[in-house]
């Protein structure tokens, strides 16, 4: 009972509940079953762009060129689909999870190989890729006339009353949950961010589990990449311009620990969920959309007050009663 | 005789500067307890780093079971069987007891999936099978220092290793968990695994070790059985020369108090603390690895802010809330994490020396590299420190020389009150004569020195007075007169008076 | 070593040649890099070797360069501050609304400002204060501040800055010599001698080599981290007093992205994002690299946007060189 009375996950879903029942009370519409569908279908793409950025921090490390992945990835395969409509969605979506995937790689090997630390490999790359959707576009918007039905409506379609891009959200959490907490791949993302030197002596090698929450991101980035196309039915090169920290802020807010070591799937999904539903509760009760960012803002540095309230080490434990009753 | 299990020969290892390993062998037996005998610096823990594929030989050959075998990662030599139990207890904080014991050989189900019940169920039965009182469910940061260090062990256990390394596992543990411990050493020789025990207790190797080997400066100089070898045979082989180490005489003329420490305490560190110490005096804090002692003097240098207690320097009540403060005062601490915390590593050494003087030698916020030179140089000198130039990063040299550093850095502020956490930790033998020598002299110029050490014969050797802690709390205060090294011992220790006898 | 003598030794100052040391430096390579881009801006385009083409290829560096002077002293500690575009955004936006109420050209100047101070001292308590770390901090007051700017102006301007305020942004002390140039290459100078000439400047490396053992050695540490965190405020501040003046208004969005180009500045300039190393010869060159290269790249109609390939690359590529190079070495011996 007292730890679950610590976890912050708890904390978040009443906080979100909290302001969901806050807005009900003045515009009952909203806690509709139909509007909080949509609040999450709006929200499942930065869930699985926090949980492949939790990877990352998990393993001390961060991805700011997730957002220019996206981009580049999405800019890419709505340029193959316009150029070649038969060929089928489903391949696409494999190809874009390969090109976002190896994306990441050479933000991968770069921190493994040459130990560059993410965040200069990172910033690099955020304006690398953003600049070659560029260059592969010439500058030009792919729109919806140019895409083919199917790939605009496969993750329009319904099934057991969700939108596909939902249950990509689903199976995405699902999966990444099993990675996180029942293979050994998972568990050294944790082990490598709670003490690397002790990760190396129980075998785990640091800069290749870096490599490979990496190269998680970038597959996760990239699946994004067509759905962000095909959810706004339009690919540019300012497509997510900015996102890379709201990803990052999703995180953290969801108590995944900039340190490493610490965080949690329900987490970093509560975190995205919170932004999700704060963004579309303001319109509802008539604030204007540009409180957002400050909104946004304030509520990182809230969240990251209370976890590092809660993670303060307390020092050493010496007295036999500071000790727990085991 | 049987053949050993596994065969270290020839093997070279050398550092820029530092040649750590030349041309060792080593052979552990099934079912044997091989003892690693040597001073700090002298190897052992490059040989260790060897042995789990941290480090790889420049030189030399490494035979398991009668195969040559390589260690290029440290994944291979768990693979092969080869597992240590640390100095430091490397562990995970934020992960639960039962994954501390099961990360990297997790057990799986049909799915390749991680079984959490099996692991917590296994775990929980290493645990219990060694007495241990520890919850496998919980999180590892619950736990002290002490049972820490226990899960250590239950981790080495659970692997199926053949070759176990120990180093120095006993250091922060007490009597009874040591006793503990021997017992389940017994348990892995009987299963026919080969040990490699590292110590430099004398008492404990004669209790559990079969053979011995002797580590000096990087080089084997000897081997054999325990049982045929005299205890001083050993020591003159780890040494060098003879054992009795030649503390300077104390001839400082002792004044009145000049710092008082009433009732100090923190919450989850140390309760209570009292004690004081004089003008020209040496006030020695022993106690076990982990008593609380540094914890304690963190406090009074304004590291960590106590949660009730007074401290009085020269009769003013001193409240330090940050280390500057305390300098400013004049206390000046010497940590014992010398790497961490002591030096900065990537500067030169006059830059380390100038840092807390640098108002002295600055005009009016500038630099003037001559006066720091000049200082540095000044107090480098008294200290005899070895380097080749004042530029020199302190990072290239030796843990004695850096040492020299740090305590120089204190002098030129010119201090009241030197604290010296574990001063001659880890180096030479030839420097460690140097700092004891040189805290004589700042007693006779009418400094007052705290030192805490974990060594009987430094304690005992240059303290006026010694104040024993365990557990957070301070157990004694005792006059250094005819004072016998087992009584500290079992104060530090909390073994009864009769028992012990 | 031959200094195992216990008689009366000398420790000499130091064993090195400070010339050679110099010509191996980051920042002599900087420097090649340069020239290089120079001299093919040269031949690439006939319009670049013209005193006012080079007087306007400054404005493309000396706002970003400001701000990246004093980002070079909070990256050395070991933080770093991704907020400075925002603060931009938040001290502008609240010149606009000074403006609004008839505030004069020094009002203007003192609430821009005033208001950079203002957020820097808010980071820095924040991560002082409350130990929070700084990356975090100022992605969240990143959002903060702009997003206050968004709630005042919303899809907004504001316009109409006196023409003697335009004069920070748009004036010229002599010649071609454009005020902005003249402030960048002043606080260069300043933050030159306050880095590498004061006792804070020490200070600053301590801590970024070894922040525990910089604070055992009594070192204020976060005083000195606190004073960082309001300095970088103090540039993002006059920053957005240069922006705005140059560019005639405000909108909410102005200066978006400045952060990152500043930290590259920062990072191209060899400063380490690990902290502990760097120069602000490093930092004024890698300013005059990314200035001269967009400058170039504009010059032959290349958009905006790819140019931002070419500043990633260069970052990665200048770091990884050294790197690459010192494996080969070593895979050589």
């Amino acid at each position: 009972m007292n730890r679950l009375l610590k976890s912050r996950e708890l904390w978040l879903a009443l906080a979100i509940l909290a302001v969901i029942v806050l807005v009900t009370l003045r515009f009952p519409r909203f806690s509709q079953p139909a509007n909080l569908l949509t609040i999450f279908n709006d929200t499942s793409i930065l869930m699985m762009l926090a949980l492949g950025q939790m990877a990352v921090i998990l393993t001390r490390s961060i991805d700011l060129s997730m957002a220019s992945n996206l981009a580049l990835t999405g800019m890419i395969v709505a340029l193959t689909n316009a150029a070649f409509p038969f060929v089928p969605v489903p391949l696409l979506i494999a190809g874009c999870v390969v090109v976002g995937a190896a994306l990441g790689a050479f933000n991968g090997v770069l921190v493994w190989k040459l130990n560059i630390p993410p965040i200069v490999v990172t910033l690099g790359t955020l304006t690398i890729f953003r600049g070659l959707a560029f260059v592969a576009s010439g500058g030009t918007w792919v729109n919806a006339s140019q895409m083919s039905a199917d790939f605009i409506q496969l993750q329009r379609g319904m099934f057991l009353g969700l939108p596909i891009l939902s249950w990509f959200a689903i199976v995405v959490a699902l999966l990444v949950y099993v990675l996180m907490t029942r293979t050994p791949w998972g568990r050294a993302f944790y082990a490598i961010g709670v003490n690397p030197v002790a990760a190396v002596y129980t075998g785990i090698d640091v800069g290749r589990t870096k490599f490979l929450a990496f190269v998680l991101s970038g597959a996760l980035s990239g699946l994004a990449g067509y759905l962000y196309v095909s959810k706004y039915v339009i690919a540019s090169t300012e497509s997510a311009g900015g996102y890379e920290l709201t990803v990052v802020a999703a995180c953290v807010i969801g108590g995944v620990s900039i340190a490493g070591g610490i965080g949690t799937v329900g987490g970093a999904i509560l975190g995205a969920l919170f932004l999700g539903v704060v963004n579309n509760a303001l319109p509802v009760i008539g604030v204007s959309p540009f409180w957002q960012m400050a909104i946004s803002g304030a509520a990182i540095l809230l969240a990251v007050v209370l976890n590092a309230s809660s993670e303060r080490s307390k020092g050493r434990i010496i007295l036999k009663k500071a000790e727990v009753a085991a | 005789m049987t053949d050993p299990i596994l065969t270290l020969s020839g093997i070279t290892k050398s550092f820029p500067g530092v040649r750590a390993l030349h041309n060792v062998s080593l052979e552990l037996y099934a079912g044997q307890v091989t003892a690693l005998i040597g001073e700090n610096g002298a190897g052992k823990s490059t040989l260790v780093k060897t042995l789990t594929g941290i480090y790889q030989p420049d030189a030399g050959e490494i035979f398991l079971g009668g195969g040559a075998i390589t260690l290029p990662t440290a994944h291979s030599a768990s693979e092969l069987g080869i597992t240590a139990i640390h100095q430091e207890t490397v562990l995970f904080d934020e992960l639960s007891v039962a994954e501390n014991i099961y990360l990297g050989h997790t057990p799986t189900n049909r799915f390749g999936l991680i079984d959490w019940q099996a692991m917590r169920r296994e775990a929980q039965a290493t645990l219990d099978s060694m007495a241990a009182g520890i919850d496998a469910s919980i999180p590892l940061k619950e736990l002290g220092i002490a049972k820490k260090h226990l899960v250590a062990v239950a981790r080495a256990l659970s692997v199926d290793a053949q070759v176990v390394i120990m180093d120095e596992p006993t250091a922060a543990l007490s009597q009874k968990e040591i006793e503990e411990l021997y017992v389940l050493v017994d348990l892995l020789k009987a299963d026919g695994k080969a040990i490699l025990f590292i110590s430099h207790k004398f008492d404990e190797i004669y209790r559990i070790a079969d053979r011995y080997t002797v580590f000096r400066d990087g080089e084997m100089v000897g081997k054999g059985m325990i049982k045929d070898t005299p205890q001083s045979e050993i020591v003159t082989l780890m040494v060098g020369r003879s054992v009795d180490q030649i503390f300077p005489p104390r001839t400082a003329a002792i004044g009145e108090t000049v710092l008082e420490v009433q009732g100090l305490s923190h919450p989850t560190e140390f309760d209570d603390v009292s004690f004081s110490v004089r003008k020209g005096e040496i006030l020695g804090f022993y106690g076990l690895v982990g008593a609380g002692r540094s914890e304690v003097m963190q406090a009074v240098f304004g590291m960590t802010r106590p949660s009730s207690g007074t401290i009085t320097l020269e009769g003013a009540t001193v409240s330090p809330k940050s280390p500057a403060d305390a300098v400013e005062a004049g206390i000046v601490y010497v940590p014992e994490e010398r790497g961490k915390q002591g030096v900065i590593t990537g500067e030169p050494i006059f830059k380390n020396v100038s840092l807390p003087s640098l108002r002295k030698t600055s005009k009016s916020g500038f630099l003037r590299m001559a006066e720091e030179f000049a200082l540095a140089r000044t107090y480098t000198e008294r200290l005899d420190l070895r380097a080749s130039s004042l530029s020199q990063n302190v990072s290239t040299l030796s843990g004695g020389n850096q040492q020299k550093v740090v305590i120089a850095k204190w002098l030129a502020t010119l201090p009241k009150v030197i604290i010296l956490d574990e001063p001659t930790k880890g180096i030479d033998i030839g420097s460690k004569a140097a700092v004891h020598e040189f805290m004589g002299e700042l007693v006779a110029q009418g400094l007052s020195v705290i030192m805490v050490s974990s060594e009987l014969p430094e304690v005992l050797g240059m303290s006026d007075r010694i104040v024993v802690m365990r557990e957070g709390l301070v157990i004694d205060t005792l006059e250094n007169k005819g004072l016998q090294p087992e009584t500290l011992v079992r104060l530090a220790a909390g073994i009864a008076e009769e028992k012990a006898a | 070593m031959s200094d195992t003598t216990v008689t009366a030794r000398q420790l000499p100052d130091r064993l090195d040649n400070p010339l050679k040391s110099a010509v191996l430096s980051w920042e002599s390579l900087l420097v090649l890099v340069a020239l290089g881009i120079f001299l093919a801006n040269s031949f690439a385009s006939p319009y670049f070797l013209n005193a006012w083409s080079l007087s306007d290829l400054t404005f493309n560096f000396t706002e970003k360069g400001l701000i990246a002077l004093a980002m070079a002293l909070v990256i050395i500690t070991g933080e770093i501050d991704l907020s400075v575009a925002s603060i931009i955004a938040l001290a502008s936006t609240l010149m606009g609304l000074a403006l609004q109420y008839g505030a004069d050209t020094p009002t203007l100047v003192a609430v821009g400002v005033g208001v950079g101070v203002l957020c820097g001292a808010f980071n820095g308590f924040l991560v002082t204060g409350l130990k929070l770390p700084s990356i975090v901090v100022t992605i969240g007051t990143m959002s903060l501040f702009r997003g206050v700017a968004f709630i005042i102006l919303g899809d907004q301007s504001f316009k109409g800055y006196p023409k003697e305020f335009s004069w920070f942004g748009q004036g010229y002390v002599g010649w071609v010599i454009s005020f902005e140039l003249v402030l960048f290459l002043v606080a260069a100078v300043i933050f030159y001698v306050l880095l590498h000439r004061t006792v804070f400047g020490r200070q600053v490396f301590a801590i970024g080599n070894n922040a525990t053992a910089a604070r055992f050695s009594g070192v204020r540490v976060d005083r000195i981290k606190f004073v960082l965190f309001c300095l970088t405020g103090l540039m993002s501040g006059i920053a957005a007093v240069l922006l705005t003046a140059r560019l005639g208004s405000t909108r909410p969005s102005i200066a978006e992205g400045f952060e990152l180009d500043v930290v590259t500045m920062v990072v191209l300039g060899g400063v380490s994002i690990l902290g502990g190393a760097g120069s602000i010869i490093g930092v004024v060159l890698a300013a005059l690299i990314i200035g001269l290269v967009t400058f170039g790249l504009g010059l032959l109609n290349v958009p905006g946007i790819v140019m931002t390939i070419f500043t990633g690359s260069l970052l990665i590529v200048v770091i990884a060189l050294p790197i690459l190079w010192k494996m080969w070495k070593e895979r050589r011996a």
